[in-house]
């Protein structure tokens, strides 16, 4: 459902993504691993349509990110990597924002909120302002923001950062339960959650694929933690 | 509803959910009002608007960039930029419909200035047709402020930063047209230059609307300048959103 076509990206003269292919298809959970600044973000970035690549192409659900965005962004949920909102707007009214964009109205705007809600546990925040939320309460909003349409594709820049152990928890099961008829992709340092969520891992760093692989592989070849399979790959690479 | 309506109906109303729209209306209202009592409504003792529209070019220079320095900017600061746009919305239609949701907020301003226009006609029989292309000079004007206040909004994601930079061009255009930019202009340039300034200046535009008469390269001139503005910020905003 993703495939990703030697990708490059460069912010002056810094290489952000340095021409990575790969593909996804149903059913993956996908975790993109590595240090910081290897690119992930901008990977996912390009993907969710928020800025261009410098070469290559990406096409999601079918549709190419370059020629058609907007039926791209309508296929897939995109959580970035702080969850960014409105932060004047309550709960409530900025879900609501969204199903306008994503023109879901009526009947469907009331499944879609009686069915996210719950599920990110933020009842009991539906109307507070967004300023007023606690990180994890902002992320969680974030998240069903990014579900609320029920999206084929999900992308999702590290979902889990700032939550405390049970929401955490919480997440990883959510992503669990959806992944058998979903398209997940999942950044991420935590290599706890690598295990816990995903079918498959890629490992980045400097912008290049340096691993792409299934984390029980990973294990077996190297014949230790991930952790260590993790610091292995990315220093040698990197020194 | 399609995304230009949902992200202007959203714009619109942050207006009213953060303290903004009320401190700039009572800010706007009492200044309006008080500048054309100052300025001799009473002594004039003559029953038209001129001395509120007078003053609206001045008050607007200052007024309208701070609607719109956040326009951009702080979409840009708090990141929900990247939210808006992995959303199914074009820039085009983002731009424009915070660009509509801003104008009819001033357009809501403007609207409020009614108590005037019942203290003209009360005082006297004032000239309607006046009053009405009066108003729809300021509209026409508050929106070329406003496409001007877009764009830099656009530049910088610094708020304060945005408003400077649209105060100045803004008043430039304004000033520009002042007869006594003018004159000393004419001391050195030649005739046609002058005139090609004046044509540029939104003072000479306005006053000739506010005359009561709607030519077509008044009306011609707002419409480009809203539509050059506001292409150029969709531009600056495609180049910078991620930076």
């Amino acid at each position: 459902m993703i495939e990703v076509n030697d990708l490059k990206r460069s912010f002056g003269p810094v290489v952000a993504v340095d021409g990575i292919s790969f593909s996804v298809g149903k059913g993956q959970v996908l975790g993109l691993l590595g240090p910081n600044g290897a690119g992930k973000t901008t990977a996912m970035r390009m993907l969710a349509c928020f800025i261009r690549p410098d070469s290559g192409t990406a096409s999601v659900c079918g549709h190419d990110i370059l020629k058609n965005p907007i039926e791209v962004k309508r296929s897939l949920g995109y959580l970035a990597e702080n969850s960014p909102a409105y932060n004047e707007m309550t709960v409530g009214g900025f879900l609501n924002f969204v199903c306008d964009v994503r023109q879901i109205t009526g009947k469907r705007r009331k499944a879609a909120l009686d069915r996210i809600v719950p599920m990110c546990s933020i009842d009991s925040v539906y109307h507070q302002s967004i300023e007023t939320l606690s990180k994890g309460y902002k992320r969680r909003v974030g998240l069903g923001q990014a579900l609320i349409h029920d999206p084929d594709v999900l992308i999702l820049d590290e979902p889990t950062d700032g939550l405390d152990p049970n929401q955490k928890h919480g997440v990883r099961k959510l992503i669990n339960d959806m992944a058998k008829d979903k398209c997940i992709i999942v950044s991420t340092h935590i290599l706890e959650e690598v295990e816990a969520v995903c079918t498959r891992t890629i490992i980045i760093a400097r912008g290049k694929i340096l691993v792409d692989s299934t984390p029980d592989e990973l294990k077996e070849k190297h014949n230790c933690s991930l952790d260590q399979v993790f610091r292995r790959i990315t220093r040698a690479k990197s020194a | 509803m399609n995304s230009f309506w949902a992200v202007f109906k959203r714009e619109l109303k942050s207006y009213f959910t953060t303290p903004l729209a009320y401190v700039f209306l009572v800010i706007f209202l009492f200044f309006s009002g008080y500048l054309t009592f100052k300025q001799g409504f009473f002594e004039a003792e003559q029953a038209d608007m001129r001395p509120f529209f007078m003053n609206l070019p001045l008050l607007f220079v200052f007024m309208v960039p701070s609607t719109a320095m956040r326009l951009w900017a702080e979409e840009r600061k708090v990141g929900s930029i990247e939210l808006l746009f992995t959303l199914p919305v074009t820039i085009t239609q983002a731009v424009l419909a915070k660009f509509f949701a801003a104008w009819f907020f001033l357009a809501i301003a403007l609207a409020l200035t009614f108590p005037m226009v019942i203290t003209v006609s009360y005082l006297g029989d004032p000239d309607a047709g006046l009053i009405i292309t009066g108003y729809l000079g300021s509209f026409l004007m508050a929106g070329g402020f406003l496409a001007i206040g877009c764009f830099f909004s656009a530049v910088s994601k610094n708020q304060v930063i945005s408003f400077v930079l649209s105060v100045v061009a803004c008043a430039i255009l304004v000033f520009a047209g002042m007869p006594t930019t003018l004159s000393y202009l004419s001391t050195f340039l030649p005739a046609g230059l002058v005139s090609a300034v004046e044509g540029m200046s939104f003072q000479t535009h306005f006053e000739s609307i506010q005359r009561g008469v709607l030519q077509f390269r008044d009306l011609a001139y707002f419409i480009l300048l809203i539509v050059g503005w506001i292409a150029a910020c969709t531009v600056v905003l495609d180049e910078r959103k991620a930076a």
